[in-house]
């Protein structure tokens, strides 16, 4: 099966800091990759560079649209990075206020992004965003209800409902389950393992926390200092990790 | 006329800065032009970008009439009114057929315009998107790409909010099917009028250093919901001056008892047919 996504030899630095250094790596549909690494291991930064977020300094990003042409990312309009950003893919952020609009109700999150894609039926709307509610567990009864009302993890799952919504075929989450607590955690892995399921999607998941790499993903990247350092299947990876670095991060899970 | 004043108060050269932007924002309908935006002898808010419009606009042989509210006879439409009799000694009138340039606050004239007179704006807010995204760079990007999914955002509010499109002036408006527009707080009942009318329209906004145009006959769409169509708001009553009703009416308390009466915003029209019935 041909991939989804293609990245070449992706570098990016901030000035003299190295953001991160020659990563390559392929997304075949329906999967989800997991980037694993310590706090400014530049996990986040290639996640961003990846979603054209930020400008890479060198190598290539290419992506498969649904017509099965291949886009390559840095040759693209703005206009155009902004279509695909709104028509196939999504983005999850660690803080749920950075991914919602805040001073407008649940059900007008969740719609927004199916107005940017021109549906003008408020009934439709507002139907989809209660279904959606529903599918991440929210109360559809709370659709009218600012967001700031909701719990933290009642918003980052309101985000994710925001984004899938539209159902993209890739999506792009930065540590979506830090910040929450262990059991809410749980829930929103859940819901994210079957949501991933049912939409076939493919992800990008950003995580600092082994144990989701374990129940999420099927591959997992270990970074360090900007470079991948190990790669291969999330089983293989944590249970006979070669890397040093991945050996000391395997060891320094706590396990009870 | 006051002798010490260049001609309608601004010197030769800002105006003609004024009719360069102006010139852009009639060939880009609905476009906001940045201009260069001076200090005005009024504060900000009484509509120093709509004096400045009709200052670039003034010849000696125009007619001027300002309305604020519909009305010739408010605070705001007396001062700038005088104001421009003074720098520039033009014939003011307060009979809309009469003008040649009508500067107005937040009404349309309810007689018809012609193709021979300007409707001049005051603008408080030209970004119709700032509400909801309070980036300027943002903002023109959206411009820019004709992305405007945003704004029913706020429609959607509306309806989930109040069961109907509550947003009942400063209602957002597609013009010439590209740029969304705001035609300034004027109510909702007035946005038809804009719709390929005869009349130039130009709005200034003075704080925001900002010019927008809708030249004649343009195409001038009102956004709404497939299932929730834009609608004008009714009165169950009638002018009690003149019993029109058809015209936007104000609601006026009367005495200390809370009695109220609904006449005409449009004072020119109101005299006016209360003229032909008396006749």
């Amino acid at each position: 099966m041909s991939a989804l996504l293609q990245v070449r030899q992706l570098s990016l630095h901030y000035g003299q800091r190295v953001g991160c250094e020659d990563v390559s790596f392929d997304l075949h549909p329906g999967e989800l990759l997991c980037i694993v690494g310590e706090s400014g291991s530049g996990k986040s930064t290639l996640l961003n560079a990846v979603a054209a977020q930020l400008t890479p300094a060198a190598g290539s990003v290419r992506y498969r649209q649904r017509n099965g042409e291949w886009l390559e990312l840095a040759a693209l309009s703005e206009a155009d990075r902004r279509r695909l950003a709104r028509e196939e893919w999504g983005f999850v952020t660690q803080n749920p206020r950075d991914g919602l609009r805040l001073n407008v109700s649940a059900g007008a999150n969740v719609a927004e992004r199916l107005m940017a894609l021109g549906m003008r039926h408020y009934s439709q709307l507002r139907q989809l965003a209660s279904h959606w509610l529903e599918r991440v567990e929210i109360d559809p009864s709370r659709i009218d209800d600012a967001p700031t009302s909701f719990s933290g993890g009642m918003q980052q799952r309101l985000q994710i409902a925001r984004t899938l919504v539209t159902q993209p075929r890739l999506v792009f989450m930065d540590e979506p389950t830090a910040g929450l607590d262990v059991s809410v955690q749980a829930r929103i892995l859940d819901l994210l393992r079957r949501l991933v399921n049912e939409l076939g999607l493919a992800a990008v998941m950003v995580t600092h926390d082994l144990a989701v790499a374990r129940l999420l993903a099927a591959r997992t990247m270990v970074m360090q200092r900007g470079r991948v350092v190990e790669t291969g299947l999330t089983d293989q990876i944590l249970d006979d990790p070669q890397h040093p670095y991945t050996q000391l991060l395997v060891s320094s899970v706590l396990t009870t | 006329m006051t002798p010490h004043y260049n001609f309608a108060f601004l010197d030769e050269d800002t105006k003609r800065m004024l009719r360069r932007a102006l010139l852009k924002a009639v060939a880009i309908p609905g476009y906001q032009v940045p201009f260069g935006s001076r200090e005005m002898p009024l504060p900000y808010g009484w509509g120093t970008g709509g004096i400045q419009v009709t200052a670039a606009l003034l010849g000696p042989d125009d007619v001027l009439k300002v309305i604020d509210q519909g009305a010739d006879d408010t605070t705001n439409a007396v001062n700038i009114r005088r104001f421009f009799s003074r720098v520039a000694g033009v014939a003011t009138t307060e009979h809309t057929a009469d003008a040649t340039l009508i500067q107005t606050r937040h009404r349309i004239p309810e007689t018809s315009l012609r193709e021979d007179q300007i409707l001049v704006f005051q603008v408080p807010e030209p970004e119709p998107l700032r509400t909801l995204e309070a980036r300027e760079a943002e903002t023109r990007t959206l411009h820019a790409l004709a992305d405007y999914g945003l704004m029913h955002v706020k429609l959607y509010e509306d309806i989930a909010q109040y069961g109907h499109i509550a947003t009942s002036y400063d209602y957002p408006v597609l013009v010439d099917g590209r740029f969304l527009t705001s035609p300034s707080p004027i109510p909702k009942f007035d946005n038809p009028k804009l719709d390929r009318s005869p009349a130039l329209m130009l709005f200034g906004a003075g704080r925001e250093k900002r010019l927008y145009a809708i030249p004649p006959y343009t195409r001038v769409e009102s956004l709404a919901f497939d299932d929730h169509p834009f609608e004008l708001q009714r009165w169950e009553q009638q002018c009690e001056l003149c019993g029109s009703g058809e015209s936007y009416l104000d609601e006026v308390v009367v005495d200390d008892r809370g009695t109220r009466m609904f006449v005409c915003s449009d004072t020119d029209y109101c005299h006016g047919r209360r003229a032909e019935a008396a006749a």
